[in-house]
Protein backbone atom coordinates (compact mmCIF):
# COMPACT_ATOMS: atom_id res chain seq x y z
CA UNK A 1 0.00 0.00 0.00
CA UNK A 2 2.84 2.69 -0.76
CA UNK A 3 2.12 5.81 -2.70
CA UNK A 4 -1.18 6.13 -0.79
CA UNK A 5 -2.52 9.60 -2.21
CA UNK A 6 -2.94 12.45 -0.04
CA UNK A 7 -6.22 12.34 -0.02
CA UNK A 8 -8.26 9.33 2.19
CA UNK A 9 -11.90 9.68 0.56
CA UNK A 10 -13.97 11.85 -1.45
CA UNK A 11 -17.23 11.83 -2.43
CA UNK A 12 -18.38 13.06 -6.19
CA UNK A 13 -21.74 15.02 -6.72
CA UNK A 14 -23.18 12.75 -3.60
CA UNK A 15 -26.96 12.92 -3.50
CA UNK A 16 -29.67 11.56 -1.43
CA UNK A 17 -32.99 11.85 -1.73
CA UNK A 18 -36.10 11.19 1.12
CA UNK A 19 -39.16 10.98 -1.20
CA UNK A 20 -38.61 13.73 -2.93
CA UNK A 21 -36.64 15.61 0.02
CA UNK A 22 -33.50 16.24 -0.42
CA UNK A 23 -31.27 16.18 2.54
CA UNK A 24 -27.69 16.15 0.72
CA UNK A 25 -27.08 16.90 -2.58
CA UNK A 26 -24.18 17.86 -4.74
CA UNK A 27 -21.48 17.13 -2.09
CA UNK A 28 -17.83 16.68 -3.56
CA UNK A 29 -15.93 16.42 -0.06
CA UNK A 30 -11.85 15.69 -0.13
CA UNK A 31 -10.44 14.83 2.84
CA UNK A 32 -6.81 15.03 3.02
CA UNK A 33 -5.34 12.24 5.25
CA UNK A 34 -4.00 12.82 8.81
CA UNK A 35 -6.55 15.76 8.79
CA UNK A 36 -9.19 16.84 10.99
CA UNK A 37 -11.99 17.77 9.10
CA UNK A 38 -14.99 19.55 10.27
CA UNK A 39 -18.18 19.43 9.24
CA UNK A 40 -20.60 22.27 10.47
CA UNK A 41 -24.10 23.65 9.69
CA UNK A 42 -27.42 24.13 11.31
CA UNK A 43 -29.98 21.37 12.13
CA UNK A 44 -31.48 19.63 9.66
CA UNK A 45 -28.48 20.36 7.04
CA UNK A 46 -27.94 17.01 6.53
CA UNK A 47 -24.84 16.20 8.36
CA UNK A 48 -25.79 13.15 9.78
CA UNK A 49 -27.25 11.92 6.70
CA UNK A 50 -23.90 12.77 5.21
CA UNK A 51 -22.29 10.37 7.87
CA UNK A 52 -25.03 7.80 7.02
CA UNK A 53 -24.05 7.52 3.28
CA UNK A 54 -20.41 7.29 3.77
CA UNK A 55 -21.24 4.26 6.47
CA UNK A 56 -23.98 3.20 3.94
CA UNK A 57 -26.95 3.19 6.52
CA UNK A 58 -28.35 4.97 3.39
CA UNK A 59 -27.91 3.93 -0.01
CA UNK A 60 -26.65 7.47 -1.81
CA UNK A 61 -29.69 8.21 -4.51
CA UNK A 62 -26.93 9.27 -6.62
CA UNK A 63 -22.93 10.18 -6.99
CA UNK A 64 -19.93 7.83 -5.78
CA UNK A 65 -17.93 7.52 -2.91
CA UNK A 66 -14.15 6.84 -2.78
CA UNK A 67 -11.95 5.68 -0.06
CA UNK A 68 -8.14 5.48 -0.72
CA UNK A 69 -9.03 5.68 -3.99
CA UNK A 70 -11.52 3.15 -3.96
CA UNK A 71 -14.31 3.40 -5.45
CA UNK A 72 -16.88 1.97 -2.37
CA UNK A 73 -20.69 3.16 -3.08
CA UNK A 74 -21.97 -0.24 -3.46
CA UNK A 75 -20.64 -1.89 -0.13
CA UNK A 76 -22.47 -2.73 2.58
CA UNK A 77 -22.25 -1.27 6.34
CA UNK A 78 -19.95 -4.09 7.99
CA UNK A 79 -17.58 -3.89 4.69
CA UNK A 80 -17.30 -0.45 5.25
CA UNK A 81 -16.11 -0.86 8.63
CA UNK A 82 -13.84 -3.30 8.44
CA UNK A 83 -11.94 -1.85 5.65
CA UNK A 84 -11.51 0.85 8.10
CA UNK A 85 -14.08 3.55 8.48
CA UNK A 86 -15.64 3.45 11.92
CA UNK A 87 -18.54 6.17 13.41
CA UNK A 88 -19.93 6.99 16.50
CA UNK A 89 -23.18 8.45 16.60
CA UNK A 90 -24.96 11.28 17.33
CA UNK A 91 -27.46 9.59 19.62
CA UNK A 92 -24.50 7.42 21.82
CA UNK A 93 -24.87 3.82 20.52
CA UNK A 94 -23.53 2.14 23.54
CA UNK A 95 -24.81 -2.19 24.61
CA UNK A 96 -26.62 -0.60 27.98
CA UNK A 97 -26.83 -3.95 29.52
CA UNK A 98 -23.23 -5.01 29.05
CA UNK A 99 -20.59 -3.60 30.95
CA UNK A 100 -18.57 -1.13 29.74
CA UNK A 101 -15.53 -3.80 29.02
CA UNK A 102 -17.55 -6.02 27.79
CA UNK A 103 -18.39 -3.02 25.32
CA UNK A 104 -15.09 -2.28 23.93
CA UNK A 105 -14.49 -6.38 23.40
CA UNK A 106 -17.37 -6.13 21.34
CA UNK A 107 -15.52 -3.72 18.71
CA UNK A 108 -12.66 -6.07 19.21
CA UNK A 109 -14.71 -9.43 18.35
CA UNK A 110 -15.94 -7.63 15.39
CA UNK A 111 -12.56 -6.55 14.38
CA UNK A 112 -11.44 -10.16 14.16
CA UNK A 113 -13.94 -11.01 12.40
CA UNK A 114 -17.48 -12.64 12.22
CA UNK A 115 -17.34 -15.81 14.13
CA UNK A 116 -19.50 -18.24 15.90
CA UNK A 117 -18.72 -20.00 18.27
CA UNK A 118 -21.46 -20.87 20.31
CA UNK A 119 -19.51 -23.74 21.93
CA UNK A 120 -16.76 -21.63 23.40
CA UNK A 121 -16.71 -20.52 27.03
CA UNK A 122 -16.68 -16.76 27.28
CA UNK A 123 -13.50 -17.23 29.08
CA UNK A 124 -11.98 -17.34 25.62
CA UNK A 125 -12.46 -13.86 25.54
CA UNK A 126 -10.44 -13.17 28.63
CA UNK A 127 -7.69 -12.31 26.80
CA UNK A 128 -8.83 -9.53 25.03
CA UNK A 129 -9.34 -7.77 28.29
CA UNK A 130 -6.27 -6.24 28.40
CA UNK A 131 -6.33 -4.60 25.46
CA UNK A 132 -10.43 -3.68 25.95
CA UNK A 133 -8.68 -1.98 29.06
CA UNK A 134 -6.17 0.14 26.83
CA UNK A 135 -8.97 1.90 24.63
CA UNK A 136 -11.01 2.61 28.63
CA UNK A 137 -7.93 4.09 29.82
CA UNK A 138 -7.31 6.29 26.75
CA UNK A 139 -11.11 8.06 27.46
CA UNK A 140 -10.94 7.95 31.39
CA UNK A 141 -13.14 5.13 31.66
CA UNK A 142 -10.60 2.53 33.24
CA UNK A 143 -12.09 3.35 36.89
CA UNK A 144 -15.95 1.64 35.50
CA UNK A 145 -15.02 -1.51 33.63
CA UNK A 146 -17.65 -3.50 35.11
CA UNK A 147 -20.60 -1.18 35.64
CA UNK A 148 -23.39 -1.86 33.05
CA UNK A 149 -23.05 0.76 30.53
CA UNK A 150 -26.84 1.72 30.59
CA UNK A 151 -25.68 3.23 34.26
CA UNK A 152 -23.04 5.59 33.45
CA UNK A 153 -23.85 9.56 32.92
CA UNK A 154 -24.66 10.84 29.91
CA UNK A 155 -20.58 12.63 29.26
CA UNK A 156 -19.16 9.03 30.21
CA UNK A 157 -21.57 7.01 27.65
CA UNK A 158 -19.85 9.12 24.88
CA UNK A 159 -16.25 8.53 26.10
CA UNK A 160 -17.11 4.84 26.10
CA UNK A 161 -18.82 5.35 22.49
CA UNK A 162 -15.41 6.84 21.70
CA UNK A 163 -13.52 4.00 23.46
CA UNK A 164 -15.61 1.35 21.38
CA UNK A 165 -14.85 2.89 18.32
CA UNK A 166 -11.27 3.56 19.07
CA UNK A 167 -11.24 -0.34 19.41
CA UNK A 168 -11.75 -0.99 15.83
CA UNK A 169 -8.81 0.65 14.88
CA UNK A 170 -9.84 3.07 12.19
CA UNK A 171 -8.02 4.79 9.19
CA UNK A 172 -11.31 7.17 8.84
CA UNK A 173 -12.98 7.92 12.01
CA UNK A 174 -16.44 9.78 11.76
CA UNK A 175 -17.79 11.56 14.91
CA UNK A 176 -20.99 12.87 14.60
CA UNK A 177 -21.16 15.46 17.21
CA UNK A 178 -19.08 13.92 19.83
CA UNK A 179 -19.03 16.35 22.61
CA UNK A 180 -22.59 17.08 22.48
CA UNK A 181 -24.62 17.04 25.52
CA UNK A 182 -21.03 17.19 27.60
CA UNK A 183 -20.26 19.65 30.63
CA UNK A 184 -16.93 22.25 29.74
CA UNK A 185 -14.80 20.09 31.84
CA UNK A 186 -16.15 16.96 29.52
CA UNK A 187 -15.50 19.04 26.13
CA UNK A 188 -12.11 19.50 27.27
CA UNK A 189 -11.35 16.04 27.78
CA UNK A 190 -12.79 14.95 24.48
CA UNK A 191 -10.98 17.59 22.53
CA UNK A 192 -7.84 16.36 23.92
CA UNK A 193 -8.60 12.63 23.48
CA UNK A 194 -9.54 14.03 19.74
CA UNK A 195 -6.17 15.53 18.97
CA UNK A 196 -4.57 12.36 20.55
CA UNK A 197 -6.64 10.34 18.45
CA UNK A 198 -5.74 12.53 15.24
CA UNK A 199 -1.60 11.45 15.33
CA UNK A 200 -2.08 8.64 13.51
CA UNK A 201 -6.00 8.56 11.72
CA UNK A 202 -8.37 10.89 10.39
CA UNK A 203 -11.09 12.46 11.77
CA UNK A 204 -13.89 13.84 10.21
CA UNK A 205 -16.52 15.17 12.73
CA UNK A 206 -19.67 17.07 12.96
CA UNK A 207 -19.74 19.36 15.37
CA UNK A 208 -22.07 21.88 17.03
CA UNK A 209 -19.32 23.56 19.17
CA UNK A 210 -17.41 25.96 17.47
CA UNK A 211 -14.65 26.60 20.32
CA UNK A 212 -14.12 23.01 19.56
CA UNK A 213 -14.36 23.56 15.83
CA UNK A 214 -11.58 25.97 15.84
CA UNK A 215 -9.30 24.36 18.26
CA UNK A 216 -9.29 20.69 16.25
CA UNK A 217 -9.99 21.49 12.80
CA UNK A 218 -7.70 21.75 9.74
CA UNK A 219 -10.60 22.24 7.06
CA UNK A 220 -14.00 23.14 7.87
CA UNK A 221 -17.27 22.87 5.13
CA UNK A 222 -20.15 24.24 6.11
CA UNK A 223 -23.13 22.00 4.93
CA UNK A 224 -26.53 24.25 4.52
CA UNK A 225 -29.85 22.52 3.31
CA UNK A 226 -27.74 19.68 2.07
CA UNK A 227 -24.98 21.41 -0.09
CA UNK A 228 -21.62 22.61 1.09
CA UNK A 229 -21.75 26.18 0.93
CA UNK A 230 -17.91 26.98 2.48
CA UNK A 231 -14.63 24.56 2.94
CA UNK A 232 -11.96 26.05 4.58
CA UNK A 233 -9.90 26.60 7.94
CA UNK A 234 -11.57 28.65 10.46
CA UNK A 235 -10.61 32.04 9.80
CA UNK A 236 -11.62 31.64 5.30
CA UNK A 237 -15.07 29.66 6.43
CA UNK A 238 -16.12 32.58 9.63
CA UNK A 239 -15.22 35.35 6.98
CA UNK A 240 -17.12 33.58 4.25
CA UNK A 241 -20.81 35.82 4.48
CA UNK A 242 -22.71 33.25 3.15
CA UNK A 243 -21.96 31.00 6.35
CA UNK A 244 -22.47 34.82 8.57
CA UNK A 245 -25.89 34.61 6.99
CA UNK A 246 -26.95 30.88 6.76
CA UNK A 247 -25.11 29.46 10.01
CA UNK A 248 -23.73 32.06 12.13
CA UNK A 249 -25.89 34.65 11.60
CA UNK A 250 -28.80 31.89 12.52
CA UNK A 251 -26.97 31.08 15.60
CA UNK A 252 -26.41 34.30 17.06
CA UNK A 253 -29.72 35.69 16.24
CA UNK B 1 -16.28 2.15 44.16
CA UNK B 2 -13.14 0.24 45.83
CA UNK B 3 -13.23 -2.31 42.97
CA UNK B 4 -11.52 -0.28 40.94
CA UNK B 5 -7.51 -0.52 40.84
CA UNK B 6 -7.46 -4.33 40.99
CA UNK B 7 -7.22 -6.75 38.10
CA UNK B 8 -10.07 -7.10 36.02
CA UNK B 9 -10.27 -10.99 36.12
CA UNK B 10 -10.41 -10.55 39.88
CA UNK B 11 -12.61 -7.40 39.61
CA UNK B 12 -15.98 -9.17 38.60
CA UNK B 13 -18.40 -8.83 41.09
CA UNK B 14 -19.62 -11.74 43.27
CA UNK B 15 -23.23 -12.33 42.50
CA UNK B 16 -22.92 -11.34 38.68
CA UNK B 17 -24.88 -12.84 36.37
CA UNK B 18 -22.90 -15.71 35.33
CA UNK B 19 -22.24 -16.74 39.23
CA UNK B 20 -26.58 -16.54 39.72
CA UNK B 21 -27.27 -18.56 36.36
CA UNK B 22 -24.57 -21.43 37.86
CA UNK B 23 -26.82 -21.26 41.38
CA UNK B 24 -29.79 -21.44 38.93
CA UNK B 25 -28.81 -24.25 37.03
CA UNK B 26 -27.92 -26.43 40.63
CA UNK B 27 -31.38 -25.29 42.14
CA UNK B 28 -33.04 -26.68 39.30
CA UNK B 29 -31.02 -30.00 38.85
CA UNK B 30 -31.59 -30.65 43.16
CA UNK B 31 -35.25 -29.54 42.40
CA UNK B 32 -36.03 -32.13 39.44
CA UNK B 33 -33.86 -34.80 41.59
CA UNK B 34 -36.08 -34.14 44.98
CA UNK B 35 -39.49 -33.45 42.96
CA UNK B 36 -40.82 -36.65 41.65
CA UNK B 37 -41.24 -37.92 45.34
CA UNK B 38 -43.35 -35.38 46.25
CA UNK B 39 -45.25 -34.55 42.80
CA UNK B 40 -46.71 -36.50 40.51
CA UNK B 41 -44.10 -37.25 37.49
CA UNK B 42 -46.08 -37.14 34.85
CA UNK B 43 -46.19 -33.26 35.47
CA UNK B 44 -43.09 -32.68 36.15
CA UNK B 45 -42.23 -34.25 32.74
CA UNK B 46 -44.57 -32.56 30.79
CA UNK B 47 -43.03 -28.98 32.35
CA UNK B 48 -39.53 -30.10 31.84
CA UNK B 49 -40.51 -30.75 27.45
CA UNK B 50 -42.38 -27.32 28.15
CA UNK B 51 -39.64 -25.43 29.72
CA UNK B 52 -37.17 -26.24 26.83
CA UNK B 53 -39.56 -25.05 24.85
CA UNK B 54 -40.45 -22.06 27.19
CA UNK B 55 -36.00 -22.01 27.13
CA UNK B 56 -36.09 -22.02 22.64
CA UNK B 57 -38.07 -19.09 23.16
CA UNK B 58 -36.44 -16.99 25.53
CA UNK B 59 -33.29 -17.80 23.53
CA UNK B 60 -33.86 -15.79 20.57
CA UNK B 61 -36.58 -13.04 22.69
CA UNK B 62 -34.51 -12.29 25.86
CA UNK B 63 -31.07 -12.89 23.80
CA UNK B 64 -31.34 -11.58 20.32
CA UNK B 65 -34.34 -9.44 21.22
CA UNK B 66 -36.77 -11.74 18.20
CA UNK B 67 -39.94 -12.34 19.20
CA UNK B 68 -40.87 -15.68 17.24
CA UNK B 69 -44.79 -17.16 17.67
CA UNK B 70 -44.11 -19.77 15.43
CA UNK B 71 -41.94 -21.81 17.48
CA UNK B 72 -44.97 -24.71 17.86
CA UNK B 73 -44.08 -25.36 14.28
CA UNK B 74 -40.48 -27.48 15.58
CA UNK B 75 -42.17 -28.50 18.65
CA UNK B 76 -45.61 -30.35 16.76
CA UNK B 77 -43.24 -31.24 13.52
CA UNK B 78 -40.64 -32.86 15.91
CA UNK B 79 -43.85 -34.47 18.15
CA UNK B 80 -45.49 -36.06 14.95
CA UNK B 81 -42.03 -37.10 13.23
CA UNK B 82 -41.08 -38.86 16.21
CA UNK B 83 -44.73 -40.83 17.23
CA UNK B 84 -44.27 -41.42 13.26
CA UNK B 85 -40.72 -43.24 13.17
CA UNK B 86 -41.40 -44.95 16.38
CA UNK B 87 -44.83 -46.06 16.26
CA UNK B 88 -45.08 -47.03 12.34
CA UNK B 89 -41.72 -47.48 10.97
CA UNK B 90 -40.49 -48.98 14.63
CA UNK B 91 -37.08 -47.13 14.18
CA UNK B 92 -36.98 -47.00 18.56
CA UNK B 93 -36.58 -44.64 20.76
CA UNK B 94 -33.32 -42.68 20.02
CA UNK B 95 -33.23 -43.21 16.24
CA UNK B 96 -36.74 -41.30 15.60
CA UNK B 97 -35.90 -38.87 18.20
CA UNK B 98 -33.01 -38.10 16.32
CA UNK B 99 -34.68 -37.86 13.01
CA UNK B 100 -37.20 -35.85 14.49
CA UNK B 101 -35.31 -33.21 15.71
CA UNK B 102 -33.42 -33.17 13.07
CA UNK B 103 -36.49 -32.77 10.97
CA UNK B 104 -37.42 -29.67 13.02
CA UNK B 105 -34.26 -28.27 12.84
CA UNK B 106 -34.46 -28.68 9.19
CA UNK B 107 -37.81 -26.99 8.94
CA UNK B 108 -35.97 -23.90 11.59
CA UNK B 109 -33.26 -23.55 8.91
CA UNK B 110 -36.34 -23.07 6.50
CA UNK B 111 -37.49 -20.31 8.88
CA UNK B 112 -34.91 -18.75 9.60
CA UNK B 113 -34.10 -18.13 6.30
CA UNK B 114 -37.31 -16.40 5.52
CA UNK B 115 -37.99 -14.59 9.09
CA UNK B 116 -34.47 -13.36 9.29
CA UNK B 117 -34.34 -10.75 6.92
CA UNK B 118 -37.35 -9.08 8.40
CA UNK B 119 -37.48 -6.64 10.94
CA UNK B 120 -38.84 -7.04 14.31
CA UNK B 121 -42.48 -6.12 13.85
CA UNK B 122 -42.56 -8.31 10.58
CA UNK B 123 -40.47 -11.22 12.48
CA UNK B 124 -43.42 -12.50 14.93
CA UNK B 125 -45.94 -12.05 11.93
CA UNK B 126 -43.52 -14.29 9.20
CA UNK B 127 -43.01 -16.65 11.89
CA UNK B 128 -46.83 -17.21 12.86
CA UNK B 129 -47.76 -17.18 8.76
CA UNK B 130 -45.30 -19.65 8.42
CA UNK B 131 -46.03 -21.78 11.84
CA UNK B 132 -49.79 -21.54 10.39
CA UNK B 133 -48.62 -23.28 7.16
CA UNK B 134 -47.38 -25.92 8.41
CA UNK B 135 -50.43 -26.19 11.13
CA UNK B 136 -52.35 -26.86 8.06
CA UNK B 137 -50.00 -29.08 6.43
CA UNK B 138 -50.38 -31.12 9.48
CA UNK B 139 -54.32 -30.68 9.52
CA UNK B 140 -54.04 -32.25 6.37
CA UNK B 141 -51.37 -34.53 5.77
CA UNK B 142 -52.30 -38.49 6.14
CA UNK B 143 -49.37 -39.19 8.47
CA UNK B 144 -50.47 -36.83 11.68
CA UNK B 145 -53.47 -39.10 11.81
CA UNK B 146 -55.74 -35.77 11.50
CA UNK B 147 -57.85 -34.87 14.77
CA UNK B 148 -57.08 -38.03 16.65
CA UNK B 149 -53.39 -37.57 16.58
CA UNK B 150 -50.87 -40.02 16.85
CA UNK B 151 -51.74 -42.02 19.78
CA UNK B 152 -50.20 -45.11 21.85
CA UNK B 153 -46.54 -43.79 20.44
CA UNK B 154 -44.23 -47.23 22.08
CA UNK B 155 -41.79 -46.36 24.66
CA UNK B 156 -39.43 -48.61 23.75
CA UNK B 157 -35.76 -48.74 25.42
CA UNK B 158 -32.72 -46.58 25.15
CA UNK B 159 -29.61 -47.51 25.87
CA UNK B 160 -30.91 -50.62 27.12
CA UNK B 161 -32.83 -49.31 29.84
CA UNK B 162 -36.67 -49.74 28.93
CA UNK B 163 -38.53 -46.87 29.12
CA UNK B 164 -41.36 -48.26 30.82
CA UNK B 165 -40.36 -48.49 33.56
CA UNK B 166 -41.00 -44.72 35.03
CA UNK B 167 -38.05 -43.87 36.63
CA UNK B 168 -36.11 -44.45 33.68
CA UNK B 169 -38.37 -42.53 31.60
CA UNK B 170 -38.21 -39.80 33.98
CA UNK B 171 -34.12 -39.99 34.57
CA UNK B 172 -34.09 -40.41 30.30
CA UNK B 173 -36.26 -36.63 30.11
CA UNK B 174 -34.45 -35.30 32.90
CA UNK B 175 -30.95 -35.72 31.42
CA UNK B 176 -32.14 -34.45 28.00
CA UNK B 177 -33.53 -31.29 30.21
CA UNK B 178 -30.45 -30.85 31.66
CA UNK B 179 -28.69 -31.19 28.16
CA UNK B 180 -30.58 -28.31 26.59
CA UNK B 181 -30.16 -26.48 29.86
CA UNK B 182 -26.69 -26.72 29.10
CA UNK B 183 -26.77 -26.10 25.86
CA UNK B 184 -28.47 -22.70 26.37
CA UNK B 185 -26.28 -22.09 28.94
CA UNK B 186 -23.43 -22.42 26.94
CA UNK B 187 -24.44 -20.44 24.18
CA UNK B 188 -25.41 -17.44 26.04
CA UNK B 189 -22.24 -17.24 27.90
CA UNK B 190 -20.10 -17.90 24.77
CA UNK B 191 -18.49 -15.42 22.02
CA UNK B 192 -21.23 -16.43 20.03
CA UNK B 193 -23.80 -15.45 22.92
CA UNK B 194 -21.99 -12.18 23.86
CA UNK B 195 -22.54 -10.71 19.64
CA UNK B 196 -26.43 -11.90 20.42
CA UNK B 197 -26.67 -9.46 23.76
CA UNK B 198 -25.27 -7.09 21.58
CA UNK B 199 -27.22 -7.10 18.33
CA UNK B 200 -30.66 -6.85 20.84
CA UNK B 201 -29.31 -4.32 22.03
CA UNK B 202 -27.86 -2.27 19.58
CA UNK B 203 -28.15 -3.73 16.02
CA UNK B 204 -27.07 -0.70 14.12
CA UNK B 205 -24.18 -0.01 16.25
CA UNK B 206 -22.92 -3.98 15.57
CA UNK B 207 -23.31 -3.52 12.10
CA UNK B 208 -21.77 0.09 12.21
CA UNK B 209 -18.40 -2.44 14.03
CA UNK B 210 -18.47 -4.73 10.95
CA UNK B 211 -20.33 -8.06 11.40
CA UNK B 212 -23.85 -8.62 9.91
CA UNK B 213 -26.16 -9.29 12.74
CA UNK B 214 -28.25 -11.13 10.29
CA UNK B 215 -25.77 -14.34 9.98
CA UNK B 216 -26.36 -14.40 14.12
CA UNK B 217 -29.81 -14.27 13.91
CA UNK B 218 -29.79 -17.00 11.50
CA UNK B 219 -27.85 -19.30 13.63
CA UNK B 220 -29.55 -18.72 16.89
CA UNK B 221 -33.12 -19.00 15.31
CA UNK B 222 -31.81 -22.71 14.15
CA UNK B 223 -30.23 -23.19 17.32
CA UNK B 224 -33.60 -22.18 18.94
CA UNK B 225 -35.51 -24.24 16.33
CA UNK B 226 -33.40 -27.38 17.58
CA UNK B 227 -34.21 -27.06 20.98
CA UNK B 228 -38.25 -26.44 20.42
CA UNK B 229 -38.02 -29.83 18.32
CA UNK B 230 -36.10 -31.48 21.63
CA UNK B 231 -38.60 -30.43 23.68
CA UNK B 232 -41.90 -31.53 21.18
CA UNK B 233 -40.19 -34.87 21.05
CA UNK B 234 -39.90 -35.48 24.83
CA UNK B 235 -43.37 -34.43 25.27
CA UNK B 236 -44.81 -37.05 22.59
CA UNK B 237 -42.87 -39.37 24.37
CA UNK B 238 -43.96 -38.98 27.76
CA UNK B 239 -47.52 -38.74 26.96
CA UNK B 240 -46.83 -41.25 24.00
CA UNK B 241 -49.15 -38.80 21.61
CA UNK B 242 -48.38 -36.57 19.24
CA UNK B 243 -51.44 -34.02 17.95
CA UNK B 244 -53.31 -30.90 16.32
CA UNK B 245 -52.57 -29.12 19.58
CA UNK B 246 -48.40 -29.42 19.53
CA UNK B 247 -48.45 -27.34 16.33
CA UNK B 248 -51.36 -24.73 17.06
CA UNK B 249 -50.39 -21.11 17.30
CA UNK B 250 -51.64 -21.56 21.24
CA UNK B 251 -48.25 -23.50 21.72
CA UNK B 252 -46.21 -21.19 20.37
CA UNK B 253 -47.67 -18.77 22.63
CA UNK B 254 -47.19 -20.77 25.78
CA UNK B 255 -43.63 -20.80 25.14
CA UNK B 256 -43.75 -17.06 24.51
CA UNK B 257 -45.71 -17.02 27.85
CA UNK B 258 -43.71 -18.97 29.55
CA UNK B 259 -40.33 -17.29 28.59
CA UNK B 260 -42.86 -13.91 29.82
CA UNK B 261 -43.72 -15.21 32.81
CA UNK B 262 -40.58 -16.55 34.28
CA UNK B 263 -38.81 -13.38 32.91
CA UNK B 264 -36.92 -13.14 29.74
CA UNK B 265 -33.48 -12.99 29.05
CA UNK B 266 -32.84 -14.67 32.17
CA UNK B 267 -31.86 -18.74 32.72
CA UNK B 268 -34.08 -20.56 34.31
CA UNK B 269 -36.93 -18.06 34.00
CA UNK B 270 -38.64 -20.10 31.39
CA UNK B 271 -38.29 -23.07 33.59
CA UNK B 272 -40.20 -21.38 36.42
CA UNK B 273 -42.72 -19.87 33.83
CA UNK B 274 -43.31 -23.58 32.76
CA UNK B 275 -43.85 -24.91 35.68
CA UNK B 276 -46.09 -21.78 36.78
CA UNK B 277 -48.04 -22.19 33.49
CA UNK B 278 -48.39 -26.23 33.43
CA UNK B 279 -49.57 -26.30 37.13
CA UNK B 280 -52.02 -23.62 35.64
CA UNK B 281 -53.21 -25.00 33.18
CA UNK B 282 -53.79 -28.55 35.03
CA UNK B 283 -55.39 -26.48 38.21
CA UNK B 284 -57.41 -24.69 35.91
CA UNK B 285 -59.06 -27.75 33.86
CA UNK B 286 -59.66 -29.06 37.21
CA UNK B 287 -62.15 -26.27 38.01
CA UNK B 288 -63.20 -25.70 34.86
CA UNK B 289 -61.87 -22.12 34.00
CA UNK B 290 -60.96 -21.42 30.40
CA UNK B 291 -56.88 -21.72 29.76
CA UNK B 292 -57.27 -19.40 26.80
CA UNK B 293 -58.29 -16.46 28.99
CA UNK B 294 -55.77 -17.02 32.25
CA UNK B 295 -53.41 -16.75 29.70
CA UNK B 296 -54.50 -13.41 28.20
CA UNK B 297 -54.72 -12.33 31.90
CA UNK B 298 -51.48 -13.64 32.79
CA UNK B 299 -49.59 -11.90 29.84
CA UNK B 300 -51.32 -8.77 30.69
CA UNK B 301 -50.27 -8.94 34.06
CA UNK B 302 -46.61 -9.61 33.26
CA UNK B 303 -46.34 -6.98 30.37
CA UNK B 304 -48.40 -4.73 32.83
CA UNK B 305 -46.75 -5.05 36.44
CA UNK B 306 -43.49 -7.36 36.81
CA UNK B 307 -42.09 -6.47 33.10
CA UNK B 308 -39.25 -9.10 34.15
CA UNK B 309 -41.54 -11.88 35.13
CA UNK B 310 -40.65 -13.99 37.97
CA UNK B 311 -37.04 -14.89 37.67
CA UNK B 312 -35.86 -11.02 36.73
CA UNK B 313 -38.18 -9.23 39.46
CA UNK B 314 -36.23 -12.01 41.98
CA UNK B 315 -32.99 -10.98 40.45
CA UNK B 316 -33.35 -7.20 41.31
CA UNK B 317 -33.22 -8.79 45.16
CA UNK B 318 -29.33 -9.63 43.89
CA UNK B 319 -28.31 -6.16 45.03
CA UNK B 320 -28.91 -6.59 48.78
CA UNK B 321 -26.29 -9.49 48.90
CA UNK B 322 -23.53 -7.28 47.47
N1 LIG C 1 -34.35 8.38 7.24
C1 LIG C 1 -34.87 9.58 6.91
N2 LIG C 1 -36.06 9.67 6.28
C2 LIG C 1 -36.58 10.87 5.95
N3 LIG C 1 -35.98 12.03 6.19
C3 LIG C 1 -34.80 12.03 6.81
C4 LIG C 1 -34.18 10.80 7.20
N4 LIG C 1 -33.00 11.09 7.80
C5 LIG C 1 -32.90 12.43 7.79
N5 LIG C 1 -33.97 13.00 7.20
C6 LIG C 1 -34.17 14.41 6.99
O1 LIG C 1 -33.04 14.94 6.37
C7 LIG C 1 -32.74 16.23 6.90
C8 LIG C 1 -31.34 16.25 7.38
O2 LIG C 1 -31.23 15.51 8.58
P1 LIG C 1 -29.87 15.24 9.32
O3 LIG C 1 -30.16 14.37 10.49
O4 LIG C 1 -28.88 14.74 8.35
O5 LIG C 1 -29.47 16.70 9.79
P2 LIG C 1 -28.25 17.15 10.67
O6 LIG C 1 -27.49 18.12 9.87
O7 LIG C 1 -27.51 16.00 11.21
O8 LIG C 1 -28.98 17.92 11.83
P3 LIG C 1 -28.65 18.02 13.39
O9 LIG C 1 -27.66 19.10 13.54
O10 LIG C 1 -29.95 18.37 14.01
O11 LIG C 1 -28.14 16.70 13.82
C9 LIG C 1 -33.75 16.50 8.00
O12 LIG C 1 -34.76 17.35 7.47
C10 LIG C 1 -34.33 15.15 8.30
O13 LIG C 1 -35.69 15.25 8.66
MG1 LIG D 1 -27.14 15.22 13.02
Amino acid sequence: MKNKSDIILETKSLRKEFSGFVAVSGVNLKVRRGSIHAIIGPNGAGKTTLFNLLTKVHQPTDGTIEFNGRDITGLSSPEIARLGIVRSFQISAIFPELTVLENVRIALQCRRGDSFDFWKPKKTLFRMNDEARGYLESVGLDDSLNSMAGDLPYGRRRALEIATTLAMEPELLLLDEPTAGMGTEDIDRTADLIQRCAKDRTIIMVEHNLGVVARLADTISVQVRGQVVAEGNYETVSADPLVKEAYLGAAHA
Amino acid sequence: MNETKTNVQSNIPVLDRWNLEIIGIVLVVLFFLVAPFFIYPVFLMKAMSYAILGMSVNLLLGYVGLLSFGHAAFFGLSAYMFGHFAKEMDFGVALSMLIAVSGGTLLGVLFAMIAVRRIEFYFAMITLALAQLVYFFCVQAEFTGGDDGLQGIPRGEILGFSLLENSHLYGFVLLMFLFCLLFVFRIINSPFGEMLKAIRENPERVTSLGCSPRTYKFIAFVLSAFLASIGGALKALVFQIAALPDVHWLMSGDGVLMALVGGIGTLIGPIVGALFIVWAQDGLAEIGMSVVVMQGLLFMATVLLFRKGIVGELGRLKKYFR
